[in-house]
């Protein structure tokens, strides 16, 4: 049941991506080409992404705990290092030079094109070497309930 | 040169924050494609199983798309192949660092008022468009 319901908040994840243009790196490009073909198209998925999330959650992380689990799992770090800037500038520098980011390109490979699967299988090279290096999880979360 | 889209982008935003609130919802999850996707990969979690699940139902978004519209997805790569395995390369060490990525920081941890997405969104986003402008009117594309 879990498993059912995940896949299907994932189709629906996908089906945002590939309707709001994020899966094509074209249109990802020209949102951030202002002084060229610019395309404002993302920053609408975006700030929709954003609202409805935000609404959401307010009123989500209110209720004691989700539907199938006893927790909400929420990120564990709160500081501002070293490691968060200089990842996230290396993450834009990618975003630009590819137009594609993680949630883009995921969805991507649904359409069986070969440069979805190349990006991917690159990026995953990337994740799991960064995995080794650090040899943390950079992903760990504190389990909370109301 | 790509059309403004605003509706298929406002209805595929609110799709994407519809998700974002279910998987917080039911199974109390930030909807970080970084973080789930590194959850499979090697040292995998034993958790990898929601993980696998929310990515195959992703992966059949378009497909689902173009069944429902009855045309193609529209997608173009205007870049090089060596450019999208550097590329590729680069955004995978980039947010694991980072700890996320537009749909972790940017949407989820945003909506959270969390200031490490916040502050690593604004860094990934200037990231971009300075990328962008030196890729496309400085270098002249790659």
């Amino acid at each position: 049941m879990k498993l059912i319901s995940t896949f299907i908040i994932g189709l629906i994840f996908g089906i945002g991506i590939t309707v709001g243009g994020m899966a094509n790196p074209a249109k990802v490009i020209n949102f951030f080409d202002v002084a060229g073909t610019w395309d404002p198209s993302l920053l609408l998925v975006m700030v929709s992404a954003l609202v409805v999330t935000a609404v959401g959650y307010y009123f989500v992380l209110k209720r004691p705990h989700p539907v199938f689990e006893d927790v909400f799992s929420l990120p564990a770090a709160k500081q501002i290092d070293l490691p968060l800037i200089a990842g996230s500038t290396a993450f834009g520098v990618g975003w630009g030079i590819t137009g594609f980011c993680p949630g883009g390109s995921i969805p991507a490979l649904g359409l069986a094109i070969p440069d979805p699967f190349i990006f991917v299988g690159s990026m995953i090279v990337g994740i799991t070497l960064a995995k080794f290096l650090r040899g943390r999880n950079a992903f760990k979360t504190v389990k909370t309930h109301n | 040169m790509t059309e403004f889209t605003p509706l298929e982008a406002i209805l595929g935003g609110s799709l994407i924050g519809l998700a974002s609130v279910l998987l917080m919802a039911f199974h109390g999850r930030i909807a970080g494609m970084t973080g789930i996707l590194a959850g499979i990969l090697p040292p995998i979690q034993a958790d990898w199983a929601w993980r696998a699940t929310f990515l195959l139902g992703a992966i059949a978004g378009p497909v689902a798309v173009s069944a429902i519209t009855g045309t193609a997805v529209p997608f173009e790569n205007p870049v090089s192949l060596g450019a999208v395995i550097v590329g590729g390369f680069i955004v995978g060490v980039g947010v694991n660092y980072g700890s996320g990525c537009t749909s972790g920081h940017g949407v989820c941890g945003m909506a959270r008022l969390s200031l490490r997405s916040i502050t690593a969104t604004a860094t990934f986003m200037a990231a971009t468009f300075i990328t962008v402008y030196v890729v496309r009117h400085i270098l002249g594309g790659i």
